[in-house]
């Protein structure tokens, strides 16, 4: 996958699960600041995501994950390991 | 001379047993987030948003783990037509009632008027009441119980700290009861329970009362939560259990009227009923909105409300399910009274 492909299928997930449009998730929007994805839904976004792209994201990782660009980043580090 | 030793005679019980009556007590006074918000610095809004909660109810100092189990009871009995002097067990599960011995159900017991029915009480936290009724069911059906009561009971304003903002606005008070009996036909399915220790501190009471003791401001062991790990548990591993219940009990989720989870957070419900893929057709209890989280007492309170306002009726297939601390949970399904 892309990092395009990777960020167009989180983009998705983040629909699916906060109701953001799609379009606004772009890799330098703060998921909190920007896209108003509150903690609880940052879990679901995870989960989904772990799901999705076959990675694990501990715990204490989910804080690190500020931005789109920070989780796609992530993603693709994991999925390569 | 073990020739001559009898065989022990046993107990054998119906084959099926169901939730006979439901009953619930609602504490008299009523607290909106407007009263929560200032102590943890929070707003109306936000409490909504993160939990659905709108208002809850706190116990005033008379209604006491005892008086509130009596009044939901009564309900269950008389819903039921079953006299307390029909009652053989009473199983009350609550972590709120403060007085460390003897139990809370015997008090209950002896106070509905049962005949010296045995009574005692289960901690299990928020997945209490599903595991009180997954005694009471076994109980009936093995013979030692013919009707068995099922308390959820919780003061949980008493052992909750104001100024926590994880758990201040959640957490709430009341009670809810089911009797349990005989049926000609199956009223409550397997139940899929379990625990989980190795998160044994997600949700806990912060210190044991020696550690209080020893302390130089001794003060509540309040309730603590580690809300992101809860919520993610909960959202997604209870929903493969609830499934696990609704297959043992051979339901689909199309078969099914309704879903009463633990009301815990209107957003754990929600991520449940997505993981669960029910259709529309399922009604979900709401009851958190203006019940708060009532730990054992809030799947036979919501199940009350819901057989009030017509969302629940006699002869429906309702998924409940229950979790919280230990982890612990306890899941089946049953036929709605």
């Amino acid at each position: 996958m892309s990092t395009e492909e990777i960020r167009a299928a989180l983009a998705e997930i983040v629909n699916e699960v906060a109701g953001i449009p799609a379009d606004s998730v772009q890799l330098d929007k703060s998921f909190s600041e920007d896209l108003d994805v509150d903690s609880l839904s940052m879990v679901e976004v995870v989960v989904e995501a772990e799901e999705k792209f076959g990675v694990t994201i501990p715990d204490d990782e989910v804080k690190n994950l500020k931005t789109v660009g920070d989780a796609v980043a992530y993603i693709e580090r994991n999925r390569a390991a | 001379m073990s020739g001559s030793r009898p065989t022990l005679l046993t107990d054998t019980g119906p084959t099926y047993a169901a939730l006979l009556g439901v009953g619930a007590y609602r504490p008299s006074r009523l607290v909106p987030n407007a009263e929560i918000v200032d102590a943890i610095d929070s707003s109306d809004e936000w409490i909504q948003q993160r939990s659905g909660i709108k208002t809850r109810r706190f116990a005033t100092d008379e209604e006491t783990v005892v008086s509130m189990s009596v009044a939901a009871a009564r309900q269950a009995l008389d819903e039921a037509g079953i006299d307390a002097r029909q009652v053989d067990c009473v199983i009350v599960a609550t972590v709120s009632h403060l007085l460390q011995t003897p139990s809370a159900a015997t008090a209950i017991a002896h106070e509905l008027g049962t005949e010296q029915a045995a009574a005692f009480d289960i901690s299990a936290a928020c997945a209490g009441f599903c595991h009180g009724v997954a005694l009471a069911n076994d109980m009936v059906r093995g013979g030692s119980a013919r009707y068995a009561l099922v308390i959820g009971v919780e003061r949980l304003s008493d052992i909750t700290d104001p100024t926590d903002r994880g758990t201040a606005f959640i957490f709430a008070d009341g009670a809810g009861a089911v009797v349990v009996g005989p049926s000609g036909t199956p009223g409550i399915g397997p139940v899929v329970w379990g625990s989980d220790g190795e998160h044994y501190d997600h949700i806990r009471s912060r210190q044991d009362w020696r550690d209080v003791l020893a302390s130089d401001e001794p003060r509540m062991p309040h309730l603590t939560m580690k809300g992101n790990p809860v919520f993610r548990w909960a959202s997604y591993s209870m929903a493969k259990v609830a499934q696990q219940a609704l297959d043992r009990a051979g339901v689909t989720a199309e078969q099914l009227d309704c879903f009463i989870p633990h009301q815990a957070n209107n957003r754990i419900t929600d991520a449940m009923a997505r993981s669960l893929r029910l259709p529309e057709s399922v009604r979900i209890a709401r009851d958190i909105v203006d019940a708060g989280n009532t730990s054992a007492a809030s799947v036979p309170m919501a199940l009350r409300r819901m057989i009030d306002d017509g969302d629940a009726r006699s002869g429906d297939l309702a998924l409940l399910i229950a979790f919280g601390a230990g982890l612990a949970y306890a899941a089946q399904v049953v036929v709605v009274p």
